[in-house]
């Protein structure tokens, strides 16, 4: 049975963007790290991105409609890895995100979540077979999305949690969400607003006044913002060059190879340099807003937009972070930070993006 | 939930028609969503334009602060030594603790107080104080750390846990005399608020060590030697890369002192137990010999550990020991005014040596009784014995004929009245009374009887120990007052001793007040506690009341209303080198300050004949040595 015709429907441009993109993260952590306890970041990264291509040619493979007849058994093993991580998990920077497999690797259950709601938003999208969102439904798939929402911003790891939320609207409104809901939701959103203040942490607090007054604490809460904003503007049009950055260079940068990787890189090869970026980031979200568009089938289509909204989220919060256009969150910039899991999910998910490609003309 | 049937026959999904049309329906939302990534997209490249385009400049000056930090090479400070070259001030090397407030992270606060043994509430509130100038202005947290807290500092600085501790390596102040000439000296402190925002320190930084009185002050710009910096460039855990360049510390400017560190000890000795002044000059060239206040605090008390409770108890203590008497406290000079009485009617022509005054323990003026001090009377007195005996009644008679215009013209030749403009801070000017003084300050006019008090010394008038030896210094010379000074370079900038005034005085009136002088210590005077055999000591002593006897009579009145007690006295009789006034307060009469004087010229005399001795090689001493046989054996 061949699901697919040929591996020369893979989508190649994707993967090119995708593989300078990673290109410019690995070049930009060897950049930040060096002479660092951190030096080593740069291969291990490019470690991490041979195991990601691995295992986007595995997604790739297996049919995206196989993995959606699958989503109740991948449900509720994250949600048991969920409730299990802060039980055995490591605790790092006063939360548990962490689960410790062999070797020193961990493993983080919250960034293979998204995958899994990719998957969940689509399969429940696609079997309503209705362009009309009923309420029972947006309860539905509000509660299935906020139950790891909440146990992953319990952790507390609000930023990734937060991750989650694009990939459900995204599908509401590709699922057809009435306009009178929305606006029901976002009223009561509103209404709610002041009430979740109460539920945040002295830190995410802090973390909101600073991102709206950061010289009010410079030394304190406002130091990574105020010293991100002095890299970048540091940088101006042209750069430093590699290795020539001296807000990162010195470390005045905070978590240069992770967090704050793109202000390191703006530092280092300035506005040209950020438009590049934002250029190549640019192509990456149209190929896969495209891969959409040529989609087969619904399924396929809610898969992709997911991928693409979360995708988006990720750029808006973190570039958006270092510039001081966004408060301060710890998501990583996907593809360039430095990181594991998270190669890892983005890689899974540009797979399942190759995936529903490899199937268009299928039918 | 509709998930559960579908996941039993996965295949169906698969092999499910694909009908292309499922999608149509989301065609125009995924082209909202490609509108909307473009303005997200638009959105994140201005922010960066904004930063890295349009404020470029801003931020390159930022990132240069961020880097660049000049770290103080304390200067330090010149020593302070006496006329034969002993160092009475030095400086004493010790790290100093200071906290970067580029680094400076607000939890840190605590562990760093609770590490140094200091109140966090203190020190938090020190770095508010910093608030508003600017961040490369450090914090100075602590001279002289105890081996407990350099270990503590060296565990934390610089690494992962408070880089914003740095040592850096600075002088401070010692004073190895413990007291000496406390109140001479003064003492230094880091400059506060009050005096960073005054035009005196306006070129002074925040932290800096400053002379708060005395020499100290006064020479603290000569004695403050210019701090050398260091240009670093560091990274964000304050550890230095590179070093961009060193400016060496020029040190202080040492300061010789015409205090003779011996005879200031023994008038120490002399003030010991005892509230009140000495100061001894040389009246030939003005140079302080000898400067005592007591009580006084000792100033190694001062550098770099303020005690706030210490300096309260300092401030409030009713002895005052902070106030400076030798040339702050003004006081009636009593009978010691009486020379310059003397010679101011001799002068004026008012009266010749055989004018005498009966005296009967007592006269009436302007239908008031004033007494003399010896109730039984002196008898028929001429001026010699008018000095010699401190007799009031010849001096009211004198003063009645000069008028209050003449006395107060020829205590202002005298140097009262004005400052002698003396090379230490916080002089005061004392008070010489005159008619038009009167109407400026009370807007009075003169009465005829208060020139009688005026002539004994006591009402209005009011002199410094300082001005009181000044004065007296200058007539026994003949009329050359010298302006005192302590520090000997001072004096000698200009190549020679320029006098502060001078008068054209009769010297047969000089020698007939200082016969009376001579007289009160070695004939049959009121000072003759203080007679020296061998030395020539003229002199006067004074008391002056601070309360009516009246009033001490009708209340049991403590010691603080106790006359004080006078003593002005020069050496030797025809070509004075030393004068010495001494303020004994509270000491109830003059003839017990006199001891002091005594003490002091006497250590001044014996002194000098040690060392004319040891100049003049005695035959003696080198046969002793050479005396054959005694060595071998």
């Amino acid at each position: 049975m061949a699901s697919y015709r040929s591996l020369r429907d893979l989508d190649w441009p994707l993967l090119a963007v995708t593989l300078s993109i990673c290109g410019l993260g690995i070049l930009q952590i060897y950049s930040a790290t060096l002479d660092t306890a951190w030096r080593s970041a740069w291969w291990k990264q490019l470690l991490w991105l041979a195991v990601g291509l691995l295992m986007m040619w595995l997604m790739t493979k297996i049919d995206y409609h196989t993995l959606l007849g699958q989503v109740p058994l991948l449900y509720g093993i994250t949600l048991t890895l969920l409730v299990v991580t802060p039980l055995i998990g490591r605790l790092v920077w006063g939360s548990k995100r962490w689960i410790p497999v062999a070797f020193g690797f961990k493993f983080q259950p919250s960034e293979f979540a998204k995958l899994v709601i990719v998957l969940l938003v689509a399969r429940y999208l696609t079997e309503l077979k209705s362009d009309r969102l009923e309420v029972r439904d947006l309860l539905k798939l509000g509660g299935l999305v906020g139950l790891p929402f909440t146990l992953v911003a319990a952790q507390p790891d609000l930023g990734t949690s937060l991750t989650y939320v694009p990939i459900l609207l995204i599908g509401l409104y590709l699922g057809g969400v009435r306009w009178q809901h929305a606006a029901t939701v976002i009223a009561l959103a509103a209404v709610l607003m002041p009430v979740g203040w109460f539920f945040l942490k002295d830190y995410q607090r802090a973390r909101l006044e600073t991102f709206i007054d950061p010289m009010k604490d410079p030394m304190g809460k406002g130091y990574q913002v105020i010293q991100s904003k002095i890299a970048v503007g540091h940088g101006g049009i042209w750069g430093w060059g590699v290795t020539h950055g001296s807000q990162t260079q010195l470390r005045f940068l905070p978590v240069a190879h992770t967090d704050f990787l793109i202000s390191a890189f703006a530092e280092e090869h300035g506005f040209v340099g950020i438009l590049v970026v934002l250029g190549l980031y640019f192509l990456l979200l149209m190929q896969i807003v495209q891969n959409a568009q040529t989609a087969p089938d619904r399924a396929g289509m809610f898969i992709c937009m997911g991928v693409c909204s979360l995708l988006l989220f990720h750029l808006l919060v973190n570039v958006g972070m270092a510039a001081g256009r966004m408060p301060v969150t710890g998501i990583p910039l996907p593809l360039m930070s430095y990181g594991g899991s998270s190669m890892l999910s983005v890689f899974m998910m540009l797979g399942l993006v190759n995936n529903v490609r490899l199937r268009r003309f299928v039918s | 939930m509709k998930l559960i049937p579908q996941e039993r026959q996965p295949d169906a999904s698969v092999t499910r028609p694909l009908i292309r049309d499922d999608t149509k329906f989301a065609a125009g939302k995924i082209a909202v969503f490609q509108y909307f990534a473009v303005c997200v997209f638009v959105f994140l490249a201005l922010g960066y334009w904004d930063l890295q385009v349009r404020n470029e400049e801003f931020y390159l000056e930022k990132a240069y602060q961020n880097q660049i930090k000049s770290l103080p090479i304390p200067a330090p400070r010149g020593k302070i030594v006496d006329r034969d070259g002993r160092v009475i001030v030095d400086n004493h090397s010790s790290y100093r603790l200071i906290l970067s407030r580029d680094s400076l992270r607000e939890e840190h606060v605590i562990p760093i107080a609770a590490g140094l043994n200091l109140d966090a509430n203190d020190l938090s509130a020190k770095i508010r104080r910093f608030r508003r100038q600017p961040t490369y202005f450090t914090i100075p947290l602590k001279e002289e750390l105890t081996a407990d807290e350099l270990t503590f500092v060296e565990a934390h600085k610089g690494a992962d846990s408070f880089p914003e501790m740095e040592l850096i390596k600075s002088q401070f102040r010692v004073y190895p005399r413990d007291g000496v000439a406390a109140h001479l000296l003064g003492y230094v402190g880091e400059i506060n608020e009050p005096e960073l925002n005054s035009q005196e320190w306006a070129n002074h930084n925040p932290g800096d060590v400053i002379g708060k009185s005395g020499i100290e002050r006064f020479y603290n710009e000569q004695l403050t030697g210019v701090d050398g910096q260091r240009q670093v460039r560091v990274d964000n855990r304050m550890n230095t890369r590179e070093v961009l360049g060193i400016t060496e510390a020029q040190p202080g400017k040492d300061l010789k002192l015409t205090i003779d560190l011996d005879l200031q000890v023994v008038a120490e000795l002399a003030m010991q137990n005892k509230r009140g002044a000495v100061v001894a000059l040389d009246p030939r060239t003005g140079e302080v010999l000898a400067f005592v206040s007591t009580p006084a605090p000792d100033p190694n008390h001062f550098v770099g550990r303020i005690d706030a409770k210490e300096w309260a108890a300092l401030a409030t203590d009713p002895y005052k020991p902070l106030f400076n008497r030798a040339l702050a406290a003004q006081q009636a000079p009593g009978s010691t005014f009486k020379p310059i009485m003397a010679l101011a009617a001799l002068e004026a022509g008012i009266i010749d040596e055989n004018f005498t005054v009966q005296c009967n323990g007592g006269a009436n003026w302007y239908g008031r009784w004033f007494k003399c001090h010896k109730k039984t009377g002196h008898g028929t007195v001429n001026l010699k014995t008018a000095i010699a005996q401190s007799c009031d009644v010849f001096f009211y008679a004198v003063g009645n004929k000069l008028g209050i215009d003449k006395i107060a013209e020829y205590a202002e030749m005298a140097g009262l009245g004005h400052k002698t403009g003396i090379d230490l801070p916080g002089e005061k000017e004392g008070v010489v009374p005159s008619s038009k003084w009167k109407i400026r300050t009370q807007r009075e006019k003169w009465y005829a009887g208060e020139t009688i008090s005026v002539s004994v010394g006591q009402g209005a008038l009011t002199v410094t120990p300082l001005q009181l030896a000044h004065a007296i210094g200058g007539i026994a010379t003949g009329g050359v007052w010298m302006r005192p000074h302590v520090v000997k370079e001072e004096a000698g900038k200009a190549g020679k001793l320029e006098p502060a005034r001078k008068a054209q005085l009769n010297l047969d009136n000089v020698n007939k007040v200082i016969a009376g002088m001579y007289a009160v210590v070695n004939e049959w005077g009121t000072g003759s506690m203080a007679h020296i055999p061998g030395i020539e000591l003229c002199g006067k002593t004074g008391t002056a009341q601070l309360a009516s006897n009246d009033l001490l009579k009708s209340r049991d009145m403590g010691e603080a209303f106790r006359d004080n007690g006078w003593f002005v006295g020069f050496a030797p009789r025809n070509s004075p080198e030393i004068v010495v006034a001494a303020l004994y307060e509270n000491g109830a009469h003059g003839d017990r300050a006199s001891w002091i004087v005594r003490d002091v010229v006497k250590a001044y005399f014996d002194k000098k004949a040690r060392l004319n001795k040891l100049q003049q090689p005695t035959p003696g001493v080198a046969s002793l040595l050479s005396r054959p046989g005694e060595i071998a054996r």
